[in-house]
């Protein structure tokens, strides 16, 4: 998985609450077996006509945001399914962070499996980002994993709350299932112990 | 000992290890996968060279792409990214040894379903899939959540899943519910108080006389749409009608393990000076039959209300909200009994259960479609499919001029052939209303099987209870 350190990017405005993943990347593109190549679908319904061709008031489609690398967005983003196809069109258009109020439960932990970060303001230092965002390609947003801060084009500076573990697989690209094989003596010990427990499991 | 909730004492069953940060490893008894989030999984085990730790406690069916109509053993009926999906699960399942239910085979039909149709599903067991609508499982007892492809892999490789705890949430529903009302009713009407984002960080448990009262048929409803709340989990305590419904199923215990299981299944409930960090009180006489306006399932309302008007929202909701009427090709003001559909759907893992074609045939008796209407029943299993035409119910869908369909996902999310056209308007038993779900600009209004039944009768969405 992709470290994530330290990003310096455009942002890109999404103020709709309630994203779902069907918005982020219609079932039509789940047919996929591979992760990669979902990003020139991601917002496949808001960002195309039904012809393909681009709808330019969609905000990916605007020359200042074509290189977004972090969105800001409305309240409860990725609500919906659990298809991780959202977190890979995400990534795969080259967006690393995404900031809202609040993230749905399994897009959120999704996002820490493929080297996004999704980040968590209250509502009025998310608005300041917004602003920040609705002003294009000039404003840049710094985030800096370590010091779990995200400063906007105007240096204005926020901290935010991230669970350790995540931060930490997540800084140094961590393969969860590699840090749990670790561990497989005590899911051995657990295994045999429940077993004779609960024999019918 | 400290009191405890449900959530808490089988979460204590579970946590195989827990780091000094609280980070727990949490053991996984039942893992169900389906088509579409499963290929990545496999193909990561594959290249690192691992096996599926478990692939007894391993349960696949194909259900999100399969064609429903009736004559699927045609291989032309699916489409050609489909049948790579399909056929990447036939492989999969017979490369890595796990029980697996084809097409091809009554027992199929939508995971969430055929769970607990086959006893997979037990009280007190820790139950994943890569589907938000995993929590259906919760009915039981279960601490069910869905999950992504990167932990399907997780748990292939490992049986566990890295956890943190959630919060305990009670939502109460007391009394009892009034007659046309439902299942599909209470979990709706508590997302319309709660929100999309309500349950997010909480384990949602049901109880109250309200949800007493309901079969396991009605819970599994009721947790199903546990995530439209934004919940990881929706949890029912078991009861006799759980140990019932669950006994003689084939991968139930037996004999001396059923007693030593059904022994423990009994302690599993929520101890009455619990810690409940969120509690939501519902009157089971104030909930009434549902329907869905806008776009997100929080856009819930009694049949007998009107489209509100966007600025009856507070912040980013208004702006949500003249999205969703313009989408749905609405008015502030119109009332929702006013609302013309030409689409039924009747099925899936919300509503796709005996019981709820039970009540959908109950209104269609001697009745029939409106004229031009398109009306399709999917039962959500081919043993609910064959119970429902050994009960006589098939013929009175069929009678009424619904099409009568072969088991699957279907029209709740449109993977498969079965979609609306642009601008066409369902009266569905799903659980998501969200732009294009049910395909491009088709236009969804969630409701119960037998609001469902009435629309199709009118025309338009339709208070079941005139017709009751």
């Amino acid at each position: 998985m992709q470290k994530f350190d330290k990003l310096s990017g455009i942002a890109a405005p999404m103020p709709l609450v309630n994203i779902d993943t069907d918005m982020i990347i219609p079932k039509v593109f789940l047919k996929t077996i591979k992760r990669s190549g979902l990003g020139v679908n991601l917002f496949d319904e808001m960002r195309y006509d039904r012809q393909g061709n681009e709808l330019p008031d969609f905000v990916l489609n605007q020359p200042a945001y074509r290189e977004a690398s972090i969105l800001v967005a409305g309240d409860n983003f990725g609500c919906g399914s659990s298809r991780e196809h959202a977190p890979w069109a995400i990534a795969d258009f080259g967006i690393r962070c995404v900031i809202s109020t609040s993230f749905a439960d399994i897009f959120y932990n999704n996002c820490f499996k493929n080297g996004i970060l999704p980040i968590v303001l209250p509502e009025d230092q998310r608005d300041v980002l917004m602003k920040d965002a609705e002003k294009g390609a000039n404003a840049r947003i710094e985030v800096d994993l370590e010091a779990q801060t995200v400063t906007s084009s105007d240096g204005e500076t926020f901290t935010f709350d991230l669970d350790p573990f995540k931060k930490h697989c997540l800084m140094n690209g961590l393969d969860d299932i590699g840090l749990t094989m670790e561990k497989s003596a005590a899911i051995d010990a657990f295994e045999g112990q429940v077993s004779a427990q609960r024999p019918w499991v | 000992m400290s009191p405890k909730t449900l959530y808490d004492k089988i979460w204590d069953a579970h946590v195989a290890h827990e780091a000094e940060d609280g980070t727990c490893l949490l053991y996984i008894d039942r893992h169900l996968v389906h088509e579409v989030t499963s290929p990545q999984a496999f193909e990561g085990l594959r290249m690192a060279g691992r096996k599926v730790r478990a692939p007894e406690k391993t349960i696949a069916v194909p259900d999100h792409n399969v064609p429903t109509t009736l004559d699927r053993a045609n291989a032309e009926t699916m489409t050609e990214d489909s049948r790579i999906q399909v056929d990447a699960l036939d492989k999969n399942a017979k490369e890595f040894g796990i029980h697996y239910y084809p097409v091809s085979d009554v027992r199929q039909g939508i995971v969430h379903i055929v769970g607990p149709e086959q006893g997979w599903t037990l009280p007190g067991m820790t139950v994943v899939c890569g589907d938000s609508h995993t929590a259906t499982h919760g009915a039981f007892g279960a601490l069910a959540h869905g999950i992504g492809t990167s932990e399907v892999e997780h748990v292939l490789a490992t049986q566990t899943l890295i956890q943190k705890k959630s919060k305990n949430m009670k939502v109460e529903i007391t009394g009892h519910l009034r007659p046309g009302v439902t299942a599909k009713d209470i979990t709706m009407s508590v997302i319309g108080e709660t929100g999309t984002a309500g349950g997010t960080g909480y384990v949602i448990e049901y109880c109250g006389t309200a949800i007493q009262d309901l079969s396991m048929e009605g819970r599994m409803t009721v947790c199903n749409m546990a995530i439209e709340g934004g919940a990881r989990a929706g949890l029912i305590a078991p009861d006799q009608k759980t140990f019932d419904y669950c006994k003689g199923r084939p991968h139930a215990p037996k004999g001396a393990e059923w007693e030593a299981a059904q022994a423990w299944w009994e302690t599993l409930y929520s101890d009455d000076d619990a810690h409940w960090d969120k509690v939501v009180t519902l009157k089971g006489e104030d909930i009434a039959p549902s329907v869905t306006w806008g776009t997100s399932p929080e856009d819930v309302l009694p049949i007998t209300a009107t489209v509100p008007s966007p600025d009856s929202f507070q912040g980013g909701k208004v702006e949500a909200a003249q999205r969703s009427i313009d989408y749905m090709g609405l008015s502030a003001g119109q009332k929702l009994t006013d609302i013309e559909i030409d689409t039924v759907f009747i099925g899936s893992c919300t509503n796709g259960r005996i019981e709820d074609l039970r009540a959908a045939a109950e209104i269609l008796k001697g009745k029939k479609v409106k004229d031009g209407m398109r009306a399709m029943v999917v039962p959500g299993s081919g043993l609910v499919r064959a119970q429902a035409e050994e009960e006589g119910l098939a013929d009175i869908f069929k009678d009424a001029g619904f099409e009568w369909r072969m088991a699957g996902c279907s029209m709740c999310l449109a993977m498969n052939p079965d979609q609306l056209a642009e601008g066409e308007r369902c009266a569905s038993t799903s659980n998501r209303n969200f732009e294009g779900r049910q395909g491009y600009k088709g236009r969804t209004h969630l409701v119960s099987p037998a609001m469902a039944a009435a629309a199709a009768v009118t025309g338009k969405l339709t208070d079941v209870r005139d017709l009751m």
